[in-house]
């Protein structure tokens, strides 16, 4: 078997064995779906009067707006679910048994990375699924839908990745558990549950240079307001930077683990 | 066990889990910084809400404090269960329930450090809060949103305690914080009744957690208490702590080693 063939079966292996960890654990689960839904729902019915502001986003109800947001949030929490489980595996020798074992070492990382982006994909059709039924209409239709997943799939492995990194490094699960606060503080200072510029400042400012607030806008354009190419092309550098940052960091972490041991 | 001993053993319980806080500082963290979080981010974003036709108030951080302040003691309550959770599993809790003390004194144990616990997050919430601009409530306003954290907290605490009791793991606890969760967002947490919409409305009406976060609310929106605004609170905190802690202690009373 050649190495690329060894090091993909690998990846699948260890990506599968991620997702199937995430959905045997009810710690696991509940960031990802349960309270991210929960949240929607609450907000959904709790701020749902917020459509009839000056300024708001012409949309057909406030759900519309929000399911952008709740996706956003659950692959963050998705994300950093992968790092709390890579990060166990460190403190049980189990990553240390790979180590050993005759494979790539960015393998191992890669492998944790693709059960993150099914996780990720896996909670767009969630959402999607919540809007369909609830009456949301996708602006783009099919293709709109189909994005939104490329982009929460995406955003998750590079999330996943500055998760996986923290884990590397630290080595520690109530470490990358620490992150948990991080996380909803920069949800809260994006455009993730409220238009950027009805928000307060100083948050207001922040949210229009927020990188996930960049991510979150192009995946909500497919439900309101319709493809815009510009947007498309911000969503995509956001991902993209975020993932480069990320991955370089984890490699750097996966160096250090594998040299200090 | 006499009435004296029985308070001891109340007391041994409470200096436990106050021990837990002055060893382990960094686990009442997250109690802490979640309501924070949360009191911080749902003003910066929704603060604009205090806009719309109907708004009880102008300034949203002393409408949505209240709400963090029982969060705060909903999480605190939670976490008892977690940490009973970890108990059953460790053994710690099958060495108490062979010991002399009865199964209400247990639980009052339990249930008082937690009522106790959820005042560390209201002096945080409180102090961001009035830093923040949130409007003083008056001395009677003030201590009655701490009485009703006190309350809810010792609810919290029976429910946390009761899903313990009952599933004996840790993994539980999602079950336990998503009830808090549910308990305390389903009501008029976000806006006024009139200003919610969908089934929010209908839910809240009927959540009796609503008459909760209202009592608390009226010192911090109104600058002064009414009676009328007051009682239904108690009330259904009365009924809360009664109906969870008569489940949790059948769970205490169920429990075998």
């Amino acid at each position: 078997m050649s190495g690329l063939a060894l090091n993909a079966r690998v990846v699948g292996a260890l990506g599968m064995r991620s997702v199937r960890q995430t959905l045997r654990r009810p710690q696991l689960v509940s960031p990802i779906l349960i309270f991210p839904t929960l949240l929607l729902a609450v907000q959904t019915g709790g701020a749902g009067s917020a459509v009839d502001l000056p300024d708001f986003p012409e949309v057909n109800g406030f759900l519309d707006f929000m399911i952008a947001g709740a996706m956003i949030q659950a692959t963050l929490l998705a994300g950093n679910s992968g790092g709390i489980a890579l990060a166990v595996d460190l403190e049980m020798g189990f990553t240390d048994r790979l180590f050993s074992a005759p494979i790539s070492r960015f393998a191992i990382v890669l492998g944790r990375l693709a059960g993150t982006a099914v996780l990720g994909a896996f909670t767009a059709l969630w959402f999607i699924a919540i809007a369909l039924i609830f009456g949301v209409q996708f602006e783009e239709g099919i293709p709109g839908a189909v994005l939104m997943i490329v982009f929460v799939t995406l955003s998750a492995v590079a999330f996943g990745a500055l998760s996986a990194a923290i884990a590397l490094y630290a080595g520690q699960a109530s470490v990358v558990q620490g992150l948990f606060p991080l996380l909803f503080v920069i949800l809260f200072l994006s455009s993730a549950f409220f238009p950027a510029e009805l928000m307060l400042e100083p948050a207001a400012s922040v949210a229009e240079y927020n990188p996930l607030s960049f991510i979150v806008t192009g995946i909500r354009d497919q439900v309101v307001g319709g493809f815009d190419l510009a947007v498309f092309a911000e969503t995509v550098g956001a991902i993209a930077l975020i993932g480069a940052i990320s991955i370089a960091l984890s490699a750097v972490a996966l160096r250090r683990r594998l040299r200090v041991g | 066990m006499g009435a004296a001993a029985e308070l001891g053993t109340i007391w041994a319980l409470v200096r436990r889990s106050a021990n837990e806080i002055l060893r382990v500082p960094g686990a009442a963290i997250p109690g802490v910084l979640a309501p924070t979080i949360f009191f911080l981010g749902l003003t910066a974003a929704f603060g604009s809400l205090t806009l719309l036709p109907g708004f009880t108030t102008d300034t949203y951080q002393s409408f949505i404090i209240p709400v963090s302040l029982l969060q705060g003691a909903g999480f605190t309550g939670a976490a008892t269960g977690v940490n009973l959770a970890r108990d059953i599993e460790q053994g710690w809790f099958d060495r108490l329930i062979v010991s002399p003390a009865s199964r209400p004194v247990l639980l009052a144990g339990l249930v008082l450090s937690a009522s106790l616990r959820s005042l560390i997050p209201a002096t945080v919430l409180l102090s961001v809060g009035f830093a923040l601009g949130v409007e003083w409530p008056g001395f009677d306003g003030l201590a009655l949103a701490l009485a009703l954290v006190l309350g809810l907290g010792t609810a919290a605490a029976c429910w946390g305690t009761m899903i313990a009791l009952r599933f004996r793991t840790q993994s539980a606890a999602p079950l336990m914080q998503a009830g808090m969760f549910v308990a305390i967002l389903t009501t008029t947490a976000y806006a006024p009744l009139e200003l919610l919409t969908g089934w929010l409305q209908d839910v809240a009406r009927l959540n009796p957690v609503t008459q909760v976060v209202e009592a608390a609310r009226q010192g911090f929106v109104e600058g002064t208490l009414s009676w009328s605004e007051t009682w239904p609170g108690l009330l259904a905190l009365a009924g809360l702590v009664l109906v969870l802690g008569a489940l949790a202690l059948r769970g205490m009373r169920r429990a075998s080693y």
